[in-house]
């Protein structure tokens, strides 16, 4: 099928590619542009391993085509430590162990920055609620909700 | 896991859909959100020649308000409408089912006008449509016209648009005076599919009788059902626990659910009765919570 080529600008970088129409966002991500950050779980929506931040509001990589992305503005978790050092987020989730195997953090990160900065000091059952989209097999979950807790209470005002 | 090959096409104009539509037929697919039809594609259960991606034409998103109705278009995502301070003024009804809708990474992506095409019979939009009376508007090659929610389902996955058609706009009544509403479901997890579900609004006279009601379930047949001999016996009585129960053995009685790996036919039909209940019980509390702030 017709290859097409497209131009989009992921953590702050702007990428040139020709995709084939199937290549799914996740794949992209991944193989194309070698970010790995970006896990690949159920790939049909269920697990949330897959999130990315397409405009600044948290998706599926693998519920959308690489191809309609010419001109998107991507943010991967590759995109959230700057310089060596780790996102506020990212600090709150070391310093809880909000993270196990790892498998569903990237996801998780993805999911919830944009949710804490419109979420001051969210109530247990709201963050519960805010995760609800991304699967996790190894914590149980407290420890997530404590880290975002934490970090929704002590990391605002990053982007 | 990978999607089969496919041409992909995405136009700028409604017009230019239209032609694709009837260039490739059947072997053509409308691409709206993606968030139902992807998966399908990743699992291989449909196989579309071609892919006409809705994403690129942005006179098919907008909310507005016309007379007695709001206008929404199709391409309008779940998450504009739940943060649309015109429809939660207007359509509360409508802003607490597509709160319930997927998860919110699902919301950013999908569209009202993909997920009412696609008619799941376990979505809130379609239980949502149907309660409130609203219609589509469906738009062939120089041929426009409005299909009623009630013509619209037509079973699993199946709506009386035709192949060639597009729908652009999604018409929802505004709430009347003295109503209240409730989109009540039970998923096992947030934002999952639900087990059963329930979309009702409840309008009382002035002296406290019911003098309408709208029902109007999902997951519990193979498109949304309308409660309508449930919602008629209500009209005329006072609300209570009684009136409310003996509506909800009506809706036990009409639906015919299904059983799959998630529950049974008949825990869904004991779901149906005692959701109606809930939602009908909620409905007014905010219609009484509305008269007394009148009041007051």
């Amino acid at each position: 099928m017709s290859m097409r080529p497209i131009s989009l600008t992921v953590n702050g970088t702007t990428f040139t590619r020709t995709v084939e129409p199937r290549l799914l966002l996740s794949d992209f991500l991944r193989h194309e542009l070698g970010l790995t950050g970006t896990h690949v779980g159920c790939e049909h929506g269920v697990c949330g391993a897959c999130t990315v931040l397409l405009d600044g509001a948290p998706v599926r990589s693998c519920l959308a085509f690489a191809i309609q992305m010419d001109g998107a503005t991507i943010t991967t978790v590759e995109g959230l430590a700057s310089d060596g050092e780790l996102h506020p987020l990212q600090e709150a989730f070391q310093e809880k162990h909000g993270l196990q195997c790892g498998f569903c953090t990237p996801g998780i990160l993805m999911t919830m920055l944009p949710w804490i900065a419109e979420h001051p000091n969210p109530t247990e059952a709201e963050i519960r609620e805010a995760l609800s989209g991304n699967l996790c097999r190894c914590t149980g979950y407290q420890k997530i909700v404590e880290a975002v807790q934490l970090a929704a209470g002590g990391g605002r005002g990053e982007g | 896991m990978k999607p089969p090959r496919f041409a992909y096409h995405d136009p700028t104009t409604i017009e230019e859909v239209l032609d694709l539509l009837h260039l490739h037929g059947d072997e053509a697919k409308l691409l709206a959100g993606g968030q139902s039809l992807i998966p399908v594609l990743n699992m291989r259960l449909t196989s579309p020649k071609v892919l006409i991606d809705l994403g690129r034409i942005p006179m098919l998103a907008f909310i507005r308000e016309e007379a007695g109705f709001l206008a929404l278009g199709a391409m309008t995502r779940h998450a504009l409408v739940e943060r649309s301070a015109l429809v939660a003024q207007r359509q509360p009804l409508l802003a607490e089912a597509i709160r319930q809708v997927g998860h919110p990474q699902i919301r950013n992506r999908g569209t009202i006008g993909g997920s009412l095409a696609h008619a799941d019979p376990a979505a809130e939009l379609p239980a949502v449509l149907l309660a409130l009376g609203g219609s589509v508007v469906v738009q062939g090659r120089g041929a426009q016209r409005e299909i009623a929610a009630a013509d619209l389902f037509q079973g699993l996955f199946t709506t009386a648009i035709g192949p060639t058609e597009l729908l652009t706009e999604v018409r929802v009544p505004v709430l009347p005076e003295r109503t209240g509403w409730a989109f009540v479901e039970l998923a096992r997890r947030h934002g999952d599919f639900a087990l059963a579900g329930v979309a009702c609004t409840l309008t009382l006279a002035p002296d406290g009788q019911i003098a309408g009601c709208q029902l109007a379930l999902t997951g519990v047949g193979a498109g949304p059902v309308q409660g309508s001999a449930a919602a008629s016996s209500l009209v005329g009585k006072m609300p209570s626990a009684t009136s409310f129960a003996e509506a909800a053995a009506l809706v036990q009685a009409a639906v015919e659910p299904e059983s799959d790996i998630h529950a049974t036919a008949a825990y869904r039909r004991h779901l149906a009765g005692l959701l109606t209940e809930r939602a009908l019980a909620q409905a007014l509390a905010r219609v009484s919570r509305l008269e007394g702030g009148a009041a007051g």
